[in-house]
């Protein structure tokens, strides 16, 4: 190919050199421009929060109500399970075990309290799966406590409702959907690597779901409700995303 | 080409179209997509390193708002942020790519220009590039060129795929799996930004190099005379 008109190539060195610092140079500028960083304005928090209620509908679709998270050996359990909360695990609630109650409300028909000693008769379901938190960082503990799904039927609960939402003890909230709620391997877990929940993990029992990431897992619950309203969410009413499944 | 034709041609050189317009708007979705997914990513990265190196990247260089602002306006010191931009962007970055990669192969553009490309003449033009020897045609890609720009679409490939698995590892688990699980597939994810970030660098130093293949890329055309033949290329 004949008659392109070329940088000559004896030319290019010391000329380009130049070039490629004072051009590389306002590049470099370019990039401090990332201090004006739009995250906050308005119109970009609706956008990015619209995306996340986009991504809320994508996760549900995606989500199978009977696809199991995978499971780990024995061997595979953390046994120093990293404490994580927004207070300093001597500050975690003790509940005791005389005066502790599940309260219910909401779409349930049978709203009695449940004790303890109630919650630990139920059948239990034990798994070994991985805890995925929001930040990256994973574990893999073992819970075992009554399935949320059968807990929910025996109380008649609204199975069609859309909502399953939580209260608990250190003033945290959250809610799931009802799918989730109904997932085989969603439990209120009253063990951890199996002995009793430790006041630092939630005793008397956490939810323990292993499809969704960590801060989906409230501890020390003492409220559980099933609502057609959208309950939010400690975390989530700060930005994070509403379904975070895994 | 009628003799007319070519007569308007040499009296008015007309500057050859280089990238269809569909390729220039792909090209800056993906720039802007990119960003955004570095910055937030980097962000992510520092809540808990995938490395095992006491390191972050530097504050101001990550996505995701003021650290005050943000726990003024959201009660959150800016990882929500960072997430909200990462999972919104990656949607932008796919859904881009995937229209690229179509529009790539159906219209022959990579056949065409990114093809072939011998490990001899790679190594050939590697050579006479880092001794500022290689001649830059616009609209033609020497080796280094095709080399890299395989390697910038394979990292994307690697760095999306990897990115799904460490998003979804229970509902996509085959993948996680295939990642060699989910810590593993953090790092991979890690390194695919790497080397994104490594074919940046490169890609912007040439451009500022030959400063033509940005006006080429933002107008399509850049001023540069071009006799093709007849019936050669275009």
């Amino acid at each position: 190919m004949t008659g392109f008109m070329r940088d000559d190539p004896r030319l290019v060195g010391g000329v380009e050199r130049r070039v490629f610092l004072r051009q590389t140079l306002s590049l470099g500028a370019l990039t401090l421009l990332t201090g004006c960083d739009i995250s906050d304005q308005g119109g970009v928090q609706r956008v990015l929060r619209a995306m996340s209620a986009w991504n809320d509908r994508a996760q549900s679709l995606l989500f199978g109500g009977q696809r199991l998270a995978p499971t780990y050996r024995e061997q595979d359990v953390v046994r120093d399970f990293r404490y994580n909360a927004f207070f300093p695990a001597a500050a975690s609630p003790k509940l005791s075990a005389a005066e502790y109650r599940l309260e219910l409300s909401g779409l349930i028909a049978d709203k009695r309290a449940w004790s303890v000693a109630e919650l630990h008769a139920l059948p239990r379901e034990t798994q070994i799966t991985r805890h995925v938190c929001v930040e990256g960082w994973s574990m893999i503990g073992k819970w075992g406590g009554p399935r949320l799904g059968d807990f929910l039927r025996r109380v008649g609960a609204d199975l069609s409702a859309k909502y399953v939402g939580f209260e608990c003890a250190d003033g945290y909230y959250g809610s799931i959907d009802m799918p989730t709620a109904l997932h085989p391997q969603t439990v209120m877990a009253v063990t951890f690597a199996d002995q009793t929940l430790p006041t630092a993990y939630g005793y008397p029992f956490k939810i323990r779901i292993p499809t969704k990431l960590g801060f989906k897992n409230p501890k020390w619950v003492r409220l559980i409700y099933v609502t057609n309203r959208y309950p939010g969410g400690f975390w989530e009413d700060r930005g994070y995303n509403w379904f975070s499944g895994s | 080409m009628t003799v007319r034709a070519t007569i308007n041609a040499r009296a008015h050189p007309r500057p050859t179209p280089l990238h269809p317009l569909s390729r220039r708007i792909m090209h800056w979705i993906n720039a802007a997509a990119i960003i955004v997914m570095i910055g937030s990513g980097w962000r992510i990265y520092n809540y808990y390193p995938a490395l095992p190196i006491h390191w972050g990247f530097p504050y101001p260089y990550t996505l995701g708002g003021d650290f005050t602002i943000t726990e003024a306006l959201n009660n959150d010191d800016g990882l929500a942020n960072a997430l909200l931009w990462h999972f919104a962007g990656m949607w932008v970055l796919t859904l881009n790519f995937l229209a690229y990669v179509t529009i790539g192969i159906g219209s022959g553009h990579f056949r065409r220009d990114f093809l072939p490309v011998s490990p001899r003449a790679f190594v050939r033009d590697l050579w006479a590039a880092l001794h500022f020897r290689l001649e830059h045609r616009l609209g033609e890609y020497n080796a280094v060129q095709r080399a890299l720009y395989w390697g910038a679409l394979g990292a994307i490939l690697v760095t999306i795929l990897s990115g799904l698995s460490i998003w979804k590892p229970v509902q996509l688990q085959q993948l996680t799996w295939l990642f060699g699980g989910y810590e593993i597939a953090r790092v991979v994810h890690f390194c695919g930004m790497a080397a994104i970030v490594g074919f940046l660098v490169v890609h912007l130093s040439l451009t500022a190099l030959v400063p033509k293949t940005l006006v080429a890329m933002i107008a399509g055309r850049a001023s540069e005379r071009r006799h093709a033949p007849a019936g050669e290329r275009r």
